[in-house]
């Protein structure tokens, strides 16, 4: 494999031929916000987060499908990027009812650090609150539709990693919908191998294990006065 | 099949002509209104009359006109006749023989016809589109001929880079470079694809042109592959031409028996073979590479360019795109050389454009005209200017990825160029004029609402941010948006045109984009005071707000 020497933000660096500009800027210590992108799956190159300038190109590319050449110039902060990722990370929040108070995610959610590290204070797009429902049919897994960004890392490592093909894209525009099977509730799934690598893959809240969203944290009071009763009276009798 | 059989079929053809021909246009806006019927009364009228021997009734491709269909021209009489009915026909076939048909009548010779210069529309409301023998008599099929057997595929491609034919897609790339990138690209397998997805709101050319000569997009096909070295071809049609299918099934199907399709093309050692690809509705399975997602199958998605189609494209083979338009340019180039395409046109554009008229104006219907013909010959002479004694306000050309010219611009040469520099797009050739009632907030708020519910949702800038633009455009024409929302709207259009994945986002906001240049008063005029002042003032420009 022939090297290629390039430019990212000043910073002279060499990458292997056929590696992407993400992978070139990793390398270097150069972070790029990614949202789509997940290592160990192809890239699509659909959430436009990694956006770069690249000198001689009228158009911003993405860093994950854009491949290095030899003296390549790239931008990966600055101005009009910075602006942009903000706007498509408002636009993502404007879009579905992501509600980080209640979300199984919150605090360890990728848009939620996007959002922060972004510097998005706050959406100034109309909200559009969507209708959307929630599919527990899974005996394993729930998925909130509420809260899927369309990234289709979900769809990817099904069919590329597992190779299941239970999740796809059914729907256009505003109204695309990650399904399973044709979609069915997701617990009729003959092809889901019940794996979880969807749900590994799942950037925020979407896709979650059972047991863990806030409506199942019920606390158990009663247990409290149980064992008091206990050390006290020395009987193991349930409080009436 | 050999180059005297070919010759052999015009010949007889041209002996069996009879002396009057009465052509009916058949394409899908005449049948609409019954033009089937017409041509079955005029078969019976001619009958009864016992003209069998001497008149032919013709059912033939668009006539151009379509406003006035159904369309009936009566040759060598010269007679065209307007909104013929069934009840019409005898009169009509009476008047072949002297006197007045009692059918309304329009001048053939009129600027809508007369200012037109037909290469790709050559054959439409000519030959009749069922029948091979009759493509073959207008010299179809000669320029394969000639290509298969005096050329090699390089001489091909160069003589297409000098004939200096651009897509007509809407992009306008130089059709010989792209045809010499997939020669070049090396493959064991190469595909051609004619995209026949037209979609765009009020644009009918590709269609007319399938419906009127298909044969001219499978030799202009034939002739690519061989230029290319490619053996199979598609071409991805949307469903909602069903005309237009069935014309292209009954043409490849006499294409092969003819030997015209299929292995050893005119005893060459050139195959070639072209299925059908039928579309389920999505206009942005018209992009390049959603198309070819599609054709292989899957979901109908774009994906991200490098690497272009020319290096791998269907299949993940290199493969050749174009638009009906170009290819039915194509056979004409071989036939009368590329010298004489480039002489038509202008510097940067060549050859002719092919605009479907339509909106207000008092001649709608199919044009053909030399690029650089000024905007207001095609409204005003060829197009009668706005009916009712309106004034063209503006004209709206590439559909939703274009934007609207304002009548002050109307001295503007139709080539890309010109009307890139305007804000707006060649495209594929929709152009819809707007007379003085037309309310371009409303104009934009249309394109931008086809532009969301077509967006396939892949990219966040395209599926999110035309819903935002949609509802802030809706905002303004409903009088609730102020100043603030309508920098918002402008700031999204910016962001959208820069970081869509395709040419569906990248261009959504341009008719916004371009009616807020030449109309910004427009949008002005509708906003409201905003209650919270300008940004950064506060509540100090609005005592009665800071007293309480």
């Amino acid at each position: 494999m022939a090297a290629k020497t390039l430019t990212i933000d000043g910073k002279q660096i060499s990458a292997e031929e056929g590696a992407t500009v993400l992978q070139a800027a990793t390398e270097a210590g150069i972070k790029i916000p990614t949202l789509c992108h997940l290592e160990g799956v192809y890239d699509v190159g659909a959430c436009r987060l990694c956006i770069v300038e690249i000198t001689g190109t009228p158009k911003l590319l993405p860093a994950c499908t854009t491949k290095v050449a030899e003296g390549m110039e790239i931008k990966t902060q600055g101005g009009r990027l910075q602006k942009y990722r903000r706007m498509i990370l408002e636009l993502l929040f404007a879009e579905r009812n992501h509600v980080c108070a209640v979300c199984v995610s919150n605090g360890h959610c990728e848009l939620q650090t996007l959002a922060y590290s972004q510097g998005m204070e706050h959406v100034r797009y109309d909200y559009t609150f969507p209708k959307w429902g929630v599919d527990t049919t899974h005996r394993l897994f729930g998925m909130d539709h509420n809260r899927c960004i369309l990234c289709t890392r979900c769809v990817r490592v099904c069919w590329h990693i597992e190779g299941a093909g239970t999740k796809n894209v059914a729907g256009r525009g505003g109204r695309s919908k990650i399904i399973t099977d044709l979609n069915q509730p997701w617990g009729d799934s003959d092809s889901c191998t019940e794996c979880g690598k969807c749900v590994m893959a799942c950037p925020t809240g979407a896709l979650f294990h059972k047991g863990l969203t806030t409506g199942e944290m019920e606390h158990d009071r009663d247990k409290l006065e149980f064992i008091v009763t206990a050390r006290e009276k020395k009987q193991w009798v349930a409080a009436d | 099949m050999i180059y005297h059989d070919l010759i052999a079929i015009k010949e007889k053809e041209l002996a069996a002509r009879k002396k009057i021909v009465l052509r009916c246009c058949m394409a899908a806006g005449c049948m609409s209104s019954d033009a089937k019927g017409v041509k079955e009364q005029l078969v019976k009228a001619v009958a009864e009359a016992g003209l069998q021997d001497q008149v032919e009734v013709r059912g033939v491709g668009c006539m151009k006109l379509c406003c006035e269909g159904p369309l009936v021209q009566a040759d060598p009489q010269n007679s065209l006749y307007i909104k013929v009915t069934a009840g019409n026909a005898p009169s009509i076939v009476a008047a072949l023989k002297g006197g007045k048909a009692n059918a309304a009548q329009t001048d053939p010779d009129a600027a809508f016809f007369k200012q037109q210069f037909s290469i790709v529309l050559a054959n439409s409301g000519v030959v009749d589109p069922e029948r091979i023998e009759s493509y073959i008599t207008a010299d179809g099929y000669q320029a394969l001929h000639e290509v298969l057997h005096e050329m090699t595929p390089k001489d091909v491609v160069e003589a297409m880079v000098k004939s200096g034919l651009r897509g007509r897609g809407g992009a306008g790339f130089p059709t010989g470079l792209k045809w010499g990138t997939v020669a070049k690209s090396p493959g064991a397998r190469k595909y051609v694809i004619c995209n026949a997805d037209e979609g765009d709101p009020g644009a009918f050319m590709d269609r007319s042109v399938l419906e009127s000569d298909p044969h001219s997009v499978l030799e202009g096909m034939a002739i690519a592959a061989y230029a290319v070295g490619a053996d199979q071809g598609f071409i991805y049609v949307r469903a909602e031409y069903p005309l237009a299918i069935s014309h292209l099934q009954i043409a490849i199907k006499q294409a092969k028996q003819h030997g015209l399709l299929g292995a050893g093309i005119f005893e060459s050692p050139f195959n070639f073979n072209i299925d059908i690809r039928i579309g389920a509705g999505a206009f942005v399975c018209g992009e390049e590479t959603a198309l070819m997602a599609s054709v292989e199958g899957k979901r109908g998605t774009p994906r991200p360019r490098p690497p272009f189609p020319a290096e791998s494209g269907l299949f993940g083979c290199p493969t050749l795109l174009n638009n009906v338009e170009t290819f039915a340019n194509v056979p004409a180039i071989y036939r009368k050389g590329a010298e004489w395409f480039a002489g038509i046109g202008t510097e940067k554009s060549k050859g002719t454009k092919v605009f479907a008229l339509a909106g207000k104006i008092k001649n709608t219907g199919l044009i053909e005209v030399p690029m650089g013909t000024p905007l207001r010959v095609i409204v005003e002479e060829m197009g009668g200017g706005a009916p009712d004694g309106g004034t063209i306000k503006a004209v709206q050309t590439g559909g939703p990825s274009g934007g609207c010219i304002p009548s002050q611009h109307l001295d503007t040469p139709v080539d890309y160029e010109s009307l890139g520099k305007l804000g707006s797009i060649m495209g594929s050739g929709g152009m819809i004029v707007m007379d003085d009632s037309t309310n371009m907030v409303e104009i934009a708020r249309f394109f931008m609402e086809f532009c969301m519910d077509e967006s396939c949702g892949k990219c966040i800038p395209c599926r999110a941010g035309t819903v935002q633009m949609h509802n802030l455009l809706d905002k303004i024409a409903n009088r609730q948006a102020t100043a603030r929302d309508l920098a918002k709207l402008e700031e999204l259009c910016d962001m959208v045109k820069n970081t869509s994945l395709c040419g569906l986002g990248q261009t959504a906001p341009n008719p916004t984009l371009s009616t807020l240049r030449f109309f910004r008063n427009e949008y002005e005029a509708l906003l409201q005071p905003d209650p919270f002042g300008p940004r950064g003032s506060g509540a100090a420009n609005q005592p009665e707000l800071a007293t309480k």
